[in-house]
């Protein structure tokens, strides 16, 4: 695309502005704020994409990484603030989806071992992590909440920590996971998917295209079962203490 | 379930200057006192006393800040939580169900170890509760508010406990399954020498089941003795609670 071409783009930001003006939405200013933010962030996510990609070295890619988790970790961990150490449970939970499906992508030579690949991949594993273990955290803390009376009963009646909270548990687990699960089930009935658009737009070939998005589909159910689960099991020793008691959060 | 040996004297559950409170807030101040084997004693006294916070510590599901509570002459913190919840069984005020059967929520205590519930005992327990077999499938969801109560108290008994805590069990009942409890919590306490310790807010059914009475207000306890002292308080603020319950 050149740049006049980008330049002409942004008649598309001036639509929705005129449009807020003259309705009187008041959105001009988070508009305009989020239109200069995307260019600026994605111009400088382009350009170190380009040096890391140039400089073929591992470390850039292990420091691109490192940055996504912590990034996503301090995103995710305000959803949780009441389970306590959740900031690192959730980085060592993104951290084992990171290597897990990288060592599988690369050891079985699914994927070529370069920047190019284990970036981008690595950027949607992670984010999408990030937004399961949001959706898992809203849910449990709720979920742990409102039943409190059972878990007090299953306390009550013998029952450990673990038993307490199964429900809850399993409940929050397989309503995280849903989303993932549907959004899957009219993939390219509705809408293509943005990297197989991405990768048609660029001139891959369709059918080149399609398996590699499936690809991403197939990871993405791994990525969203792991992290709710791992961060589950990891979450509700916490909330009690050595006694069997409910750990009253702050 | 076994009769066991009762001495009336020994105190099942016994409280040394007991004090519990929730970020600095004293909820219990200074509780000392026992309660007997074998004998019924009732918890009254307003609500918001601390009444529940009471029985909570007594199975363990809250440890005090300071002080100590022996439960068969043994400090309560020797005891294995699970084994501690079993032996000291507590029937929640709320009386919470689990999704599914009452044959489900009857067999929830063996479950939590492993076990079945035969359809025969289930049976025994909903007669022993005062409910018809038909009950056994029915879903917990269906239940009215003396029904479920009356499961809850089958359902902690599944446990064999040998001391029963009981929470409010029969402030949503009518006068008719608030009789048949009441002679249910007596029956099982003459015939298994089960100890239990109940809060009501029902004086007359202080009077009626009770030995022994605590009268609790602001996490202190007021008044301790034979239920008698209801009809007839020395201390003046038991008096007025009293004269307000009783009428
Ligand atoms: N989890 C809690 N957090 C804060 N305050 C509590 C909590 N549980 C109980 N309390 C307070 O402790 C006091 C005693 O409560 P409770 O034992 O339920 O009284 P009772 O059973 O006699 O009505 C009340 O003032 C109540 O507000
Ligand atoms: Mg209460």
């Amino acid at each position: 695309m050149s740049t006049m071409a980008l330049i002409f783009s942004l008649i598309f930001v001036l639509i929705p502005i005129v449009l807020s003006k003259t309705l009187n939405l008041g959105l001009e200013k988070d508009a305009t704020i989020a239109v200069i933010r995307s260019i600026i962030q994605l111009l400088v996510v382009g350009y170190i994409l380009k040096f890391v990609f140039d400089s073929k070295s591992i470390i850039y890619i292990f420091l691109m990484v490192a940055v996504m988790i912590i990034a996503a970790t301090l995103n995710a961990r305000k959803k949780g603030a009441a389970i306590k150490g959740i900031t690192w449970k959730i980085a060592v939970t993104l951290i084992f989806i990171e290597v897990l499906t990288q060592s599988i992508l690369l050891g079985f030579n699914i994927t070529p071992h370069t920047a190019q690949y284990i970036i981008p991949i690595s950027g949607m594993m992670i984010g999408n992590g990030m937004v399961l273990a949001i959706l898992f955290l809203n849910r449990f803390i709720a979920e742990t909440e409102s039943h409190q009376d059972q878990t007090e009963l299953i306390l009550s009646l013998g029952g450990t920590p673990k038993q307490a909270v199964h429900t809850q548990l399993m409940t929050s687990i397989k309503a995280s996971m849903i989303p993932t699960i549907e959004s899957q089930k009219t993939i390219g009935l509705v809408q293509l998917p943005g990297m197989m658009s991405g990768q048609i737009i660029a001139g891959a070939s369709p059918v080149q295209a399609v398996q590699f998005q499936l690809l991403v589909l197939f990871l993405l159910l791994t990525t969203a079962s792991i992290t709710s689960i791992m961060l589950g099991f990891l979450s509700y020793p916490t909330m009690f203490n050595k006694r069997m008691q409910v750990v009253r959060s702050k | 379930m076994l009769h066991k040996e009762v001495n009336r004297m020994k105190p099942a559950i016994q409280f040394k200057d007991v004090n519990y409170s929730i970020d600095g807030q004293p909820i219990l101040r200074n509780i000392s006192g026992a309660f007997y084997d074998g004998e019924i004693t009732t918890l009254v006294g307003p609500s918001g006393a601390g009444k529940t916070t009471l029985l909570k510590l007594c199975n363990g599901l809250l440890s005090p800040n300071d002080g100590d509570i022996m439960i068969h002459d043994q400090t309560i913190n020797d005891y294995d939580p699970v084994e501690l919840r079993r032996t000291v069984g507590m029937a929640l005020q709320s009386a919470p169900m689990i999704d599914g059967s009452v044959h489900k929520n009857l067999a929830l205590p063996l479950e939590l170890q492993g076990k079945r519930l035969p359809d025969i005992q289930a049976i025994d327990l909903l007669n022993d509760v005062g409910l018809s077999e038909d009950f056994l499938q029915r879903n917990s969801k269906e239940l009215s508010g003396g029904q479920r109560q009356k499961v809850s108290i089958a359902r902690t008994l599944v446990n064999h406990p040998q001391i029963l805590l009981l929470d409010e069990i029969t402030s949503s009942l009518d006068q008719v399954s608030q009789k048949e409890i009441e002679e249910l919590i007596v029956k099982i306490n003459r015939k298994y020498g089960v100890t239990i310790v109940w809060i009501t807010h029902d004086l007359k059914q202080a009077l009626n089941v009770g030995t022994y009475t605590w009268v609790m207000m602001a996490g202190e306890i007021v008044e301790t003795g034979k239920s008698e002292l209801l009809e007839s308080p020395s201390n003046e603020r038991v008096r007025q609670f009293v004269k307000g319950e009783l009428g």
